[in-house]
């Protein structure tokens, strides 16, 4: 709880109303695409484009007022409570797909390779009784609906190198803080530098990952179950390193500029939480998708 | 001058004007209510489709509607009256009422308030033009349930798309009360000084950061269903559609508290008010809350008794719905416990919030008789289940909101209200909604099912009674909106204690409560507090 004097209430901005118009349009394309109208591309792609311009805008402004040192203390705890509850919902996202992946592996497939119900599992015995269970499942109950893959992406190659990326870069970003709470802009920038680095590459390994898995292993998503949830959750995750290594390339640029002190830099922070909880979520990847 | 920092250099006193002040809004005054007349508008929307579907069912036989049609009108009823009146008004109430309550300036995150209001009516564009779409609405149900609803045509990209939209809107919302309440309580506040009503809309946040990702993550593999080949709900790939009622409920249970704990909040509030007694047991209120919540989690399989779930599964969820049973029970002991001697009187709100009590606590023993695995296989998708949620959500939730707009309804106006008329909504409601409501019960006991235009002849008569009530229900709802209305444009003037015996900080303001309140933080003085 804030015991200051003054309260500080913002001013009214244009952005949140530009930010609902852009999604709204990139929802809307996105929709008349996928009824097969070909101008949904070109709605979503203005959408896509005006999100974008949002947020440059909108951050600017925040830095501006920032930097003009109209915030207190309470709106800096204010902004953190937000962080870190937006990290949360972000989380529970993924534990949907976790989800799915748990249940197919502890249920499903058992439940259509005959387990359970006494021994009378209708599904199995009058619909697919030649299927048996299996994990990385590579034969589907339907095969005729289900592409066949030949292979799967073995643990320890890329995603373990990938493991070993992703760990580094959350050394390199506190190595990054560390420097950031001694005043030494030079090592917070090499070190921010570094992590962004980790992360490109960590982000290009999974792009030949992808590619390999789909040309010489035929895994797609239509690859039944198996490629769903790994495509989910990988291509998720994916989607999450880009977004937290433009969002520390940003910081990296704001750092260069000086824009951080001290005790004032909780962008920097944010964008660290954010680093870590991609990070933790990898290691839930590796664990259960690529591993056991 | 007061002392509050502003970014720019005129007068804060002056309000802005015309579009800006509604479109750029910082003002959780504004933005709440923006968010009230959104949602008193989606319930006219909501209600006009529950008008269509109780004309269809009027008599056996198809009337009015194709069966496609009938049936978007239950699937999109339901979405509207959920994701667009029912949530909005809560979220309304707490834009309004919460930094009034803890003595706050305004809302922690006033720019991100304005982008969860303003998401709703987009979100509801793409929602409901899919009625005019080709293939109709959505008609699944708005359980979306695969894959039934993979069958829907154009609109359901749409449909998607709305209920993410609709998740940000909300996710949103639910950050800035927490961040509201936990940074922006006035000095002096302890937590469990707070109205009941601001710990009832906090745990809600903490249920729909939690919940709604989830229900995110569901229609995201629908889609990924039917557009990009995947295999989430197909057992032909090794999935199972069963798999996405189990994520679905785990959302839609912690929906269900959602909906209704603002309500036991803004009953909270009421009860003492007009008992003249403070809230008996507020701890207990309070824990009963966060048991409830916490309990809401481990329940969502009862929505699926009869999908073939293994039998350890039924007992376990069977046993943990019960138990919510324990902390639901503590709190409608409670408010009797608070008007038990008071010394009472019978205003509309109180009105309204007694019947919530009693009518909430019929939809709640109905509720227990669905949650026994057994006797659930008889009920399950009849008029029974639909007779139940009705009762804790349009007498529960509904009529605590009606309850909360006419108690603090001086408060935002600056008049009171016209009690006589008040009086009349809330009797035409109270015996409508029952005469609505109450013969379903009878109809799912028979073996009537839900989502269908049709039925056996033997069902006629109730459905008639329940279609009657209905229409009146509806009726009675327009007299509401010339009460609001006229108490907008006029009426006696409010008095800042707008009732005698009511208590909190927002009492300590002026009616109506100026543009901007609680600049610096107030003094808090113990006989200021709503539960001090």
């Amino acid at each position: 709880m804030a015991s200051q004097e003054v309260y500080y209430v913002p001013d009214g901005s244009k952005w949140p109303i530009i930010a609902t118009l852009a999604l709204f349009t990139s929802f809307l394309g996105g929709a008349v695409w996928f009824n097969g109208g070909d101008i949904g591309k070109f709605i979503l792609l203005i959408g896509l484009a005006a999100v974008t311009y949002m947020f440059y805008g909108w951050f600017k402004d925040v830095i501006k007022e920032s930097l003009a040192g109209k915030y207190s203390k309470q709106v800096d705890v204010s902004f953190r409570m937000g962080m870190g509850w937006f990290i949360l919902s972000e989380v529970m996202f993924f534990a949907a797909f976790f989800g799915a992946l748990y249940y197919a592996r502890e249920f499903s497939i058992p439940w259509l390779s005959g387990e359970g119900q006494g021994g009378h599992n209708g599904t199995h015995e009058f619909l697919w009784p030649a299927f048996q269970a299996a994990w990385p499942m590579n034969v589907m109950p339907d095969p005729s609906r289900y592409t066949q893959y030949t292979n799967v992406i073995p643990a320890f190659g890329i995603p373990a190198l990938n493991t070993a990326l992703l760990l580094s870069s959350g050394v390199t970003v506190t190595l990054a803080h560390w420097a950031l709470q001694k005043n030494n802009r030079k090592s917070l920038c090499t070190w921010l530098a570094a992590t962004v680095l980790l992360g490109i590459i960590f982000v290009g390994f999974q792009a030949y990952e992808y590619v390999h898995a789909h040309q010489a292993l035929d895994l797609t998503l239509k690859g039944g179950i198996y490629g769903s949830t790994f495509y989910m959750l990988t291509g998720f995750h994916g989607f999450h390193v880009t977004m937290g290594a433009l969002m520390l390339a940003v910081i990296l640029y704001r750092s260069v500029k000086g824009h951080f002190s001290k005790k004032d830099h909780f962008a920097f922070e944010a964008v660290a939480w954010y680093w870590h909880f991609v990070d933790v979520v990898w290691l839930g990847l590796f664990i259960f998708v690529y591993w056991i | 001058m007061s002392t509050i920092a502003k970014d720019t250099h005129h007068d804060h006193e002056h309000k802005p004007t015309g579009l800006k002040r509604w479109f750029f809004s910082t003002n959780h005054k504004d933005i709440g209510t923006l968010y009230l007349i959104f949602a008193l508008t989606m319930f006219f929307v909501g209600g006009a489709m529950a008008m269509i579907i109780r004309a269809e069912l009027f008599q056996p036989g198809l009337q009015f509607v194709d069966p496609q049609f009938y049936n978007s009108m239950v699937t999109i009823h339901a979405l509207v009256m959920i994701f667009g009146a029912v949530m909005p008004a809560g979220v309304g109430l707490a834009n309004w009422m919460i930094p009034l309550m803890i003595g706050a300036p305004d809302m922690a995150l006033p720019r991100m308030n304005n982008m969860s209001f303003w998401i709703l009516p987009f979100a509801f564009a793409l929602l409901l033009s899919t009625i005019f779409m080709q293939g109709g609405g959505p008609a699944g149900g708005w359980t979306m349930y695969p894959p039934l609803v993979l069958q829907t045509g154009d609109a359901f990209p749409f449909l998607i798309f709305a209920v993410h939209f609709l998740g940000v809107s909300s996710i949103m919302g639910a950050i800035n009360i927490i961040a509201t309440v936990f940074n922006m309580r006035a000095p002096g506040m302890s937590l469990m000084q707070m109205p009941l009503f601001v710990w009832t809309w906090v745990i809600t946040s903490f249920l729909l950061i939690a919940s709604l990702p989830v229900l995110a993550g569901a229609v995201t593999m629908l889609l990924t269903d039917k557009y990009f080949g995947t295999s989430f709900f197909s057992a032909a790939g090794g999935g199972d559609p069963v798999l996405f009622q189990h994520i679905f409920w785990f959302f839609g249970h912690p929906e269900v508290y959602i909906l209704a704990l603002p309500a036991f909040g803004i009953v909270s509030s009421i009860i003492p008010t007009f008992s003249r007694k403070p809230l008996f047991g507020y701890a207990s209120m309070v824990y009963a809350t966060a048991s409830i919540a916490i309990l809401s989690f481990f329940v969502w399989a009862h929505h699926m008794f009869t999908v073939g779930l293994p039998i350890k599964g039924e007992l376990f969820f069977m046993y943990a719905t019960m138990l919510i049973a324990v902390p639901t029970g503590v709190k409608v002991f409670n408010w009797m416990a608070t008007m038990w001697k008071g010394s009472m009187t019978f205003e509309t709100p109180m009105l309204f919030a007694v019947a919530f009590v009693i009518l909430f606590t019929i939809g709640g023993f109905s509720g227990l008789m669905l949650g026994i695995t057994p006797v659930d296989f008889q009920y399950h998708d009849t008029y029974f289940v639909v007779a139940h949620f009705h009762y804790v959500l349009l007498t529960g939730a509904v009529f605590a909101l009606m309850a909360a707009v006419y108690y603090w309804l001086p408060k935002w106006t600056g008049h009171m209200y016209d009690e006589r008329l008040g009086k009349i909504h809330f009797w035409l409601s109270a015996i409508s909604a029952n005469v609505l409501f109450f013969p379903q019960h009878f109809l799912g006991l028979a073996g009537m099912p839900r989502r269908i235009p049709d039925y056996n002849i033997q069902f006629a008569d109730f459905n008639m009674i329940s279609s009657i009530g209905g229409f009146a229900y509806g009726l009675t709802q327009l007299l509401f909106i010339y009460i609001v209305i006229k108490c907008a444009l006029g009426g006696k003037k409010a008095k800042s204690v707008s009732w005698e015996g009511a208590r909190g900080l927002e009492w300590t303001v002026p009616s109506p409560a100026p543009f901007h309140t609680f600049e610096t933080p107030p003094k808090i003085r113990k006989e200021m507090l709503e539960n001090g």
